[in-house]
C-alpha cells in the first residue's frame, strides 16, 4: 500500500507572530520555519503504518520555495521514502497559495502516483484554513475522515476515531480515502541521527505548478491583517453601585 | 522553574558565517557531512532532544541523586529512559568512525552537541562523555580485535566506558599509582588487576548492559614512576567468557557538591581480568590522547554551564520587578521596573553574553582545527592545526570552566535571595559547574601545561600558530576605520601578551618557580586576547552583514555592542594580569610555610 502525505513549511509554533507594519501579512523574514505540527503527526502515522507492515511506500509532498526541501528532508528523516516539491515563490500562508490550489495540486499528484491513502494535517498553523483535506476528497470523489485521533486499517477499510464536539465518533471509510489528523493521533518521534543522514540521500523530485497544470493565482484578496487589540488596563471601582453603573452605562452589558 | 533554549541562531552564526564550517567538506571523509543544511538539521534535532528530554531531568536528577545498594548504582528517575532514547537515536557516535557504526560527522558538530547537552543536563552528559573517552583510547591504541569487540557497542551506546586513573594517594601525580597487574591465572595472555580506584565517573550505573573500564596499573617488571604505567581494558562482564562477571566492583559512591546525577564511584579490582591496551609501560601516553580530547570536552561543559546560567539570569532580570530605574521610571504601568534596567545587572548579564558568544566562537574554531588535524592530507595544514589545538586546549579547558562557574555565580547574584534557594535552579548550576574547574587536570595544572609544556613544545611553534594569525590580522586591519576602535585594543592586548610570553620564557628557563608563579595569570591573559581575536572577527562579519542588509539586522547590530562591552569592560583584565605576572614569584614564595 502506498501512502501520500502532504506537508507544509509553516511558521514555527514557538515563534511569537508579528504582523508586518504595512498590515499586508505576517512577518516571515528571519523567522524560524518548521514542518506544520499537524503534518508531522500525519508523517508519524504513515511511518508507523509502514513499520507495522500495512504500508510499503510513503511519498511526502510539499508546495513552497526551495527551503521547503528542508521540510521534506525532515519528513524523510522520520521515515518517509521519497519527496516531491512543487516549487513556487508565492507565499504559502494567507494571500498566497490557497487551499483550493493546494487541493488541485495534490489531486494532480495523486492521479499520477495513485496512492491508496492520503494522511494529512487537518490544518496548518499559519492560516488555519482547515479546508484542503475536505476539498481534496471532493475533487477526487474519495471518502474523507477528518480530525482523526485514532486510525486502524483492515481489509481495504480505515476505521477512524474522530474528535467531535460531543465526544468521539468512529467512522469506517473505504480506501482510497483522505484522512486528516488531529493533535492526539500520536506523538511524533525524534528523528534519529542515522535517519537524518539517510534522508539526505533519498530521492527528491522537483516539479512546477505548470508541470501539473495548476494555477496558483489567488482568488481571495487580503484587505489587511491586524494584531488583536491590546487589553486595556483595569480600574478599581469604589463601590458596588459604581460597578453596576459602569456595567450599565459604559460597558452596556446589563 | 529554570529555562533553556538551545542558542541555535548564535551557533549557526558561528558555524556558517564566522567559521565557514562547510569548508570541512574539502577534507576526506567529510565530503558528505559538512553541508550547512545537514548540520543545521542535525543540530535542530539534537537541540530538541536536549531541551525536551534531558533538560527536564536536570533539576530532579540533582534532587534525587544516584542510589547505591550493595555494589549496584541506580541513576535518578528518568535517566534510563532518556539514555535509551539518546543512544537509540544515534547520539553516542556523532563523530565516531562509520566503520564501527559511528556517524562520521566532524568533531566541530560534536562540540556543538556537547555544549547543548551540558547546558541541558551536565550529569547526564557524563555517561556518554566517558564512553567517548574510552572509544578514543581503544580506537587509537587497540588491536583490531579489541576495536571490533568494543567500538561498535560503545558507539551504539549499549556499553559505556570509564577512565580509571585516580587512587587515594594519587591524583595529579600518576607516577604514584599502585594498582598491580599480574599474569592472570587463566594463562590466556590477560592480566589480573588488583587495587582501588576512586572518583570514577560512571564507574557503575544502570544505563547500559556492560561497562568497559580503562584502568591504569603497573606490570610486575614496571619501572618506577610514570614510565612504568600500562593501560588495561577491564570489562564489567567478560563477553568473551559468556558474560561472566569480572572480579571488580563498585564499593561505594561519593556524596558530592554537584553533578549528583552522575555516579562517582570507588572501584575495587580484585584480580579482575584485564587486557593490555597499547604497549606495556606506555599507558600514560595512551591515556593522554584521550585526556586531551576530554579536556576540550570539559571546556565545552564550561561553555554549556555559562550559557544556561546566562539564560536564566536574563529571564529573571526581565521578570523581577523591584525599584525604579536610576534615571526615572521606565515601566509606569507596572508597580516597579524590571531589574534589567540597572547598570550593575546589565554588567552581570553582558558578562555572560560576551563570555558565551566569545567562547563559542573560540571553541568551534578549535573544533575545526581538530578536524583538520585529524583528516587533512596536507602535512603543513595538519601540523598547523595540531599545534593550534595543542596550545589552545589548556586555555579552553581552564578559561571556559572558570567562566562557567563565574557566570553561574553571577546568575545567582542577579537572582538575589531567589538564587540561593533551590527552586530557581541557578544554585545547582554553580554547584555543577564547580567540578569542571577541577577534573581532567585542575585549572592550575592546565596553566602549568600551558607554560611548562605547550609554550616550549616544538621550539615555540605551537605559539606561533596562534600569534602569527593575530599579528597578521592586526596588520591587515590597522587602518580599517570600521574596526579601528577594536583593532587598537586588540593590538595593545596582544603586545602585552607577547611581552609576558617573552619574560616567562626567559625567566622560566632559569627558574621554573617563576614560570609556575606566572602560569595562572598568564593563561587568563592569553585567554582574554584569544577571546578578543574571536570578537573582532565577529564584529567584522557583523559589519559585512549590516552593510549588505542580509539576515537579522538586530542580531548583527547587537554583536557589535556586545563586542564593545567585551573590549572595554572585560579585556582590561588582561592588563591587570600582566602586572601580576610582572610582580614575579617573590610575593608568593617569600612567606614561610610556618606563617600560614
Amino acid at each position: 500500500m502506498k501512502i501520500l502525505v502532504p506537508v507544509k513549511r509553516a511558521i514555527d509554533y514557538n515563534v511569537k507572530v508579528r504582523v508586518k507594519s504595512d498590515e499586508s501579512g505576517v512577518e516571515l523574514s528571519n523567522v524560524k520555519m518548521s514542518i506544520n505540527p499537524f503534518d508531522e503527526i500525519a508523517v508519524e502515522e504513515a511511518v508507523k503504518l509502514k513499520e507495522t507492515g500495512s504500508a510499503t511506500e510513503i511519498i511526502v509532498v510539499s508546495i513552497g520555495p526551495d527551503k521547503a526541501q528542508e521540510t521534506l528532508r525532515t519528513a524523510m528523516a522520520i521515515g518517509t521514502d521519497r519527496g516531491i516539491l512543487v516549487k513556487t515563490e508565492a507565499p504559502t500562508d494567507l494571500g498566497g497559495v490557497e487551499p483550493l490550489a493546494v487541493a488541485k495540486t495534490l489531486k494532480a499528484l495523486i492521479d499520477k502516483e495513485e496512492p491508496d491513502l492520503v494522511i494529512m494535517g487537518k490544518q496548518s498553523i499559519d492560516d488555519d484554513s482547515n479546508q484542503t483535506g475536505q476539498m481534496l476528497a471532493a475533487l477526487l470523489n474519495w471518502p474523507q475522515a477528518t480530525f482523526a485521533s485514532k486510525l486502524e486499517l483492515s481489509k481495504g477499510k480505515a476505521l477512524v476515531t474522530r474528535e467531535v464536539d460531543g465526544g468521539l465518533e468512529t467512522l469506517s471509510v473505504q480506501l482510497p480515502a483522505i484522512i486528516t489528523t488531529d493533535l492526539r493521533l500520536n506523538e511524533p518521534r525524534y528523528a534519529s541521527l542515522p535517519n537524518i543522514m539517510k534522508a539526505k540521500k533519498k530521492p527528491l523530485e522537483e516539479l512546477t505548478p505548470q508541470d501539473l497544470g495548476v494555477d496558483f493565482t489567488p482568488r481571495l484578496k487580503i484587505v489587511k491583517i491586524k494584531e488583536p487589540a491590546k487589553r486595556q488596563a483595569g480600574i478599581k471601582v469604589e463601590s458596588v453601585d459604581a460597578l453596576i453603573d459602569k456595567l450599565k452605562n459604559e460597558a452596556k452589558v446589563i | 522553574m529554570p529555562v533553556y533554549t538551545a542558542p541555535l541562531d548564535d551557533i549557526r552564526f558561528v558555524l556558517h558565517e564566522l567559521l565557514n564550517v562547510e569548508t570541512l567538506g574539502a577534507l576526506p571523509d567529510y565530503e558528505d557531512t559538512a553541508s550547512a543544511e545537514l548540520i543545521n538539521q542535525i543540530l535542530e534535532e539534537g537541540a530538541k532532544l536536549c531541551q525536551e528530554e534531558l533538560f527536564p531531568l536536570n533539576m530532579s536528577g540533582d534532587q534525587e541523586g544516584c542510589h547505591f545498594d550493595n555494589g549496584e548504582v541506580t541513576t535518578p528517575k528518568g535517566f534510563k529512559e532518556a539514555y535509551k532514547l539518546f543512544a537509540e537515536s544515534g547520539w553516542c557516535g556523532v563523530a565516531c568512525d562509520p566503520r564501527y557504526g559511528g556517524m562520521g560527522l566532524p568533531h566541530t558538530v560534536n562540540f556543538v552537541m556537547q555544549e547543548m547537552i551540558c547546558s541541558a543536563n551536565l550529569s547526564f552528559g557524563m555517561y556518554p562523555g566517558l564512553s567517548q573517552g574510552a572509544y578514543d583510547a581503544i580506537y587509537l591504541h587497540g588491536t583490531q580485535a579489541q576495536k571490533d569487540l568494543y567500538l561498535p557497542k560503545l558507539v551504539e551506546g549499549v556499553w559505556s566506558g570509564t577512565m580509571n586513573l585516580t587512587e587515594p594517594q594519587c591524583g595529579t601525580d600518576l607516577g604514584l599509582i599502585r594498582t598491580k597487574a599480574e599474569p592472570h591465572p587463566d594463562q590466556d595472555g590477560s592480566w589480573a588487576l588488583s587495587g582501588q580506584k576512586i572518583f570514577i565517573s560512571a564507574g557503575e550505573h544502570d544505563l547500559t548492559d556492560n561497562i568497559i573500564h580503562l584502568v591504569l596499573a603497573r606490570l610486575p617488571d614496571a619501572p618506577e614512576g610514570v614510565r612504568g604505567i600500562s593501560l588495561f581494558i577491564a570489562p564489567k562482564f567478560l563477553s568473551e567468557e559468556n558474560n561472566k562477571e569480572n572480579t571488580l566492583r563498585c564499593s561505594s559512591i561519593e556524596h558530592k557538591m554537584g553533578i549528583k546525577g552522575s555516579s562517582t564511584c570507588v572501584m575495587d579490582y580484585d584480580g579482575a581480568k584485564g587486557f593490555l591496551l597499547g604497549e606495556a609501560h606506555k599507558g600514560l601516553k595512551a591515556m593522554f590522547t584521550m585526556m586531551n580530547a576530554a579536556r576540550l570536552a570539559v571546556g565545552m561543559q564550561g561553555l554549556g554551564m555559562a550559557e544556561v546560567s546566562y539564560q536564566n539570569a536574563v529571564a529573571y532580570a526581565k521578570d523581577r520587578l523591584q525599584m525604579r530605574a536610576l534615571e526615572g521610571t521606565k515601566y509606569p504601568d507596572k508597580p516597579a521596573d524590571p531589574i534589567i534596567v540597572h547598570p550593575d545587572v546589565r554588567r552581570m548579564l553582558l558578562t555572560g553574553k560576551a563570555v558565551t558568544e566569545g567562547a563559542r566562537a573560540l571553541s568551534y574554531w578549535v573544533g575545526m582545527a581538530l578536524d583538520t588535524a585529524e583528516k587533512s592530507t596536507d602535512p603543513q595544514a595538519k601540523e598547523e592545526a595540531e599545534d593550534l589545538v595543542a596550545i589552545l586546549t589548556p586555555i579552553i579547558k581552564a578559561y571556559q570552566t572558570d567562566m562557567g562557574f563565574e557566570i553561574a555565580n553571577l546568575a545567582i547574584q542577579v537572582h538575589g535571595g531567589a538564587g540561593y534557594i533551590g527552586e530557581y535552579g541557578v544554585e545547582q548550576y554553580a554547584r555543577d559547574a564547580r567540578i569542571t574547574m577541577i577534573y581532567e587536570g585542575t585549572n592550575g595544572i592546565q596553566a602549568l601545561d600551558l607554560v611548562g609544556r605547550k609554550l616550549g613544545q616544538n621550539f615555540g611553534r605551537n605559539l606561533r600558530r596562534f600569534f602569527h594569525p593575530v599579528s597578521a590580522y592586526i596588520e591587515k586591519n590597522q587602518s580599517n576605520p570600521e574596526l579601528s576602535e577594536f583593532v587598537f585594543l586588540l593590538a595593545k592586548g596582544f603586545a602585552k601578551l607577547q611581552q609576558s610570553t617573552a619574560i616567562i620564557a626567559q625567566k622560566g628557563l632559569k627558574d621554573p618557580v617563576e614560570a609556575g608563579a606566572a602560569s595562572v595569570d598568564y593563561l587568563r591573559q592569553f585567554a582574554l586576547v584569544a577571546m578578543a581575536y574571536m570578537w573582532i572577527q565577529m564584529v567584522e562579519k557583523a559589519q559585512e552583514k549590516l552593510e549588505s542588509g542580509e539576515g537579522d539586522q538586530d542580531f548583527y547590530a547587537q554583536k557589535i555592542k556586545t563586542a564593545r562591552f567585551f573590549f572595554t569592560r572585560m579585556l582590561p583584565e588582561a592588563d591587570a594580569r600582566f602586572k601580576m605576572i610582572m610582580a614575579g614569584a617573590e610575593p608568593l614564595m617569600d612567606t614561610a610555610e610556618s606563617a600560614f
